[in-house]
């Protein structure tokens, strides 16, 4: 068990009142991939949202551990200094604050001590933007401010590589990508897996043929009802969700 | 989470010590032509000086209030418990060993002679009500350059004052213009010759020290024709139960094809009074920037305004206001438009927190013969909670069909996604809070000489911090 991620026993989650998730486990283990696959509104980024700590997003009953913390009493800046890291579907802009400052910052928060000095910082960032095709304008830009869709994945996969979680959450970072994106996010997945557990949320096949998960959940009207291997992923792609509604 | 903490933290104001007072004169408080006249005949002025300020003082006697900003707060001030002169040094030193040591070691604390020896051309340090400490930089001094505390330019360019005190702001223009011109003292004098670009900032720093304490320095600053400069002022004061009172008056004139930047950090501490006129002309093709950050105060009403006279002109005003609990921040910016094909920026942020109130009073005036003018207004308020308040007061008065202007006004609050995007990277909710108001203050931060830049931007996040522990 020590080698446990994140685990999510019975969760309920409401928003505003209504229930959107009704009873979920997961356990995800380090070095491995998980997708979550269902349609709108089947729950999937409330989950997300849910774990990270979103304030909007109420957990009624259940429980989330990280590493086998529970996580109710950790603030959202707790937990992400403890390893966690969400991948926004819709990253919020912070209009002003510049991508470099950002960026070293977040760092510095996130790793405390064991962040790097300003000169290997560099030397991490340009490396981390070199393959991600990023230029280095970038970094005199806005916080996601007046960003394509492409950007800001790019930018989310950006901090995703240098806060080196140790679970990564991912909420549809691949929607409305091209395939070199694509390819940028999934060998950004990829290349953190083995240091790390990552629950991959997504709609489309695509994303998983590049990241190969271990394991495919779907997920339809806050319940994980079907849990396969990577196979699932095109069988679903092929047959659509309705043969798995009761 | 609800952003809560974040926004009711009350933030320490750094500034907020006093040193012993040790008045080598003090005047009695209150006001009365005899005052206005001791002061003169202290300073050992002109006739023509003394004449001026008699006049300007029964102006200010008979004026009204003025019947906007905040009528409750201005009603409250009172005239008679105010000290309107105090001297607190037998002179104005060029070097700081010379000071008296109470007050050296109150601009040691506020890092003024380390920041003249890094970054300025020049150096005026106003305590209570006159220059305590002056410098200006050998090569600019060779150039010609002026750089005298006002009391000091008077003395020995009689002349020049002569010519340009009032001629910007007369003493009849508002209330606090005439009790200014009437009781002035220090304040800084600047005159750079043709065609001399001032590379370095020169920097004045006003500080209140005094309990009721009234600070009326006067500024004037004169760019000859294809000259330019970059003034940066900064002001503090102790945070006491009774209020000050800082009313100035700053003129700038442009000559043709000159440029003149005033930057100003205002952080009086929330117990002052802050009524300040600025004005400035600028003649054929000259520039006038007023970069103008408004933290501190009690009360400021503060509209930083340039006169389009001359063809070709520009005004750039960017202003900032933060308005703290039981602050309002009366600020914005008036640009007349006097002449043809002048064209005008303005932009004004503020943030209202805890109960503050910001408001933007602007004025964009286009006259008849001025045509083919351009102009933009921008006016953006972020409101960090429900208490606050922010209100807009444009005004335009175009008088021909030609000019362009345009004018966005936004109201914005800080949203919850911004703070858990922000807390999901590491950040406390007061360090997230501090980003987002840092941001937003950027347009303007960034027009600073660095190391205002780096203190402002800690001071916010100081603001945003407060109350924890």
């Amino acid at each position: 068990m020590g080698d446990e991620v994140l685990s999510i026993d019975g969760l309920h989650v409401s928003v505003d009142g209504t229930e959107i998730i009704k009873g979920l486990s997961l356990t995800i283990n380090l070095g491995e991939i998980h997708a979550i696959m269902g349609r709108n509104g089947s729950g999937k980024s409330t989950l997300a949202n849910a774990i990270m700590g979103h304030p909007a997003y109420e957990i009624t009953s259940g429980e989330i551990k990280f590493r086998g913390t529970p996580l109710d009493e950790m603030e959202v800046f707790e937990r992400a200094r403890a390893g966690m890291f969400l991948s926004f579907q819709y990253p919020s802009s912070i209009p002003g604050v510049q991508v470099g400052t950002f960026l070293r910052k977040s760092v510095s928060a996130v790793r405390g001590e064991n962040a790097p000095s300003a000169r290997d910082f560099r030397k991490e960032l340009k490396g981390h933007m070199e393959a991600l095709g990023m230029d280095k304008s970038f970094l005199g830009r806005y916080v996601n401010d007046g960003f394509s869709g492409g950007e800001k994945k790019r930018l989310e996969i950006l901090q995703m590589l240098l806060l080196n979680p140790c679970l990564a959450l991912l909420d549809e970072t691949d929607s409305g990508l091209d395939i070199d994106a694509l390819r940028v996010v999934s060998d950004g997945i990829n290349s953190i897996t083995p240091t790390a557990g990552s629950l991959v949320i997504t709609h489309y096949e695509r994303l998983l043929e590049l990241v190969k998960p271990d394991f495919v959940h779907v997920m339809i009207d806050g319940r994980i009802v079907k849990t396969g291997n990577a196979d699932l992923a095109g069988e679903l792609e092929a047959k659509g969700y309705d043969w798995l509604e009761a | 989470m609800s952003g809560d903490k974040a926004r009711d933290a009350v933030g320490d104001y750094r500034y907020g010590f006093h040193d012993p007072e040790n008045a080598t004169i003090r005047f009695d408080k209150g006001l009365s032509e005899k005052v206005v006249r001791d002061i003169s005949e202290l300073k050992g002025e002109p006739e023509w000086m003394t004449s001026i300020r008699v006049k300007a003082y029964h102006r200010f006697m008979e004026m009204p209030m003025p019947t906007w900003g905040n009528c409750d707060m201005l009603n409250q001030i009172d005239f008679d418990s105010v000290t309107y002169f105090l001297r607190s040094s037998k002179g104005t030193e060029n070097n700081w060993d010379e000071v008296p040591e109470d007050i050296k070691n109150t601009f040691d604390r506020l890092g003024i002679p380390d920041a003249e020896q890094k970054w300025l051309g020049g150096v005026t340090a106003q305590y209570e009500s006159e220059a305590v400490y002056h410098s200006i930089r050998e090569d600019l001094e060779e150039q010609g350059v002026l750089f005298l505390d006002m009391d000091s330019g008077l003395k020995q360019y009689p002349e020049i004052v002569k010519k340009y005190f009032c001629s910007v702001v007369p003493a009849s223009d508002n209330k606090f213009s005439a009790l200014n011109t009437a009781v002035w003292s220090g304040g800084s004098f600047i005159y750079v010759p043709k065609g001399v670009h001032v590379e370095m900032p020169v920097q004045a720093y006003f500080r209140i020290n005094a309990k009721n304490m009234g600070q009326f320095e006067r500024t004037l600053i004169i760019a000859d024709e294809g000259s330019s400069i970059h003034y940066v002022e900064g002001c503090t004061a102790p945070t006491y139960s009774t209020e000050s009172l800082h009313s100035a008056v700053v003129e700038l004139i442009a000559m043709d094809g000159a440029k003149i930047r005033y930057s100003t950090v205002q952080n009086w501490s929330a117990n002052v009074y802050n009524l300040v006129t600025k004005r400035g002309v600028a003649h054929s093709n000259a520039t006038i920037e007023w970069v103008d950050g408004n933290i501190g105060s009690k009360l400021t009403m503060k509209y930083p305004a340039v006169l389009l006279r001359g063809e070709g002109a520009h005004a750039e005003v960017i202003s900032v206001a933060y308005a703290g609990k039981g602050q309002h921040q009366d600020a914005g910016a008036k640009v007349h438009h006097l002449a043809p094909n002048t064209t005008s920026n303005i932009l004004s942020k503020s943030i209202s927190k805890n109960g503050g109130r910001s408001s933007y009073r602007g004025m964009l005036q286009v006259s008849p013969k001025a045509h083919s003018c351009r102009s933009k207004v921008v006016c953006d308020a972020l409101m960090l909670d429900a208490d606050s308040q922010s209100d807009t007061y444009p005004t335009m008065e175009v008088g021909n069909s030609s000019a362009d202007l345009e004018h966005e006004a936004s109201v914005s609050k800080v949203s919850n996604n911004q703070l858990f995007y922000l807390m999901s990277r590491g950040h406390s909710e007061e360090e997230a809070m501090g980003m987002i108001v840092n941001g937003f203050f950027e347009p303007f931060t960034r027009e600073l000489p660095m190391e205002y830049a780096v203190e402002l931007n800690r001071l916010l996040e100081l603001e945003m911090e407060g109350a924890i522990g």
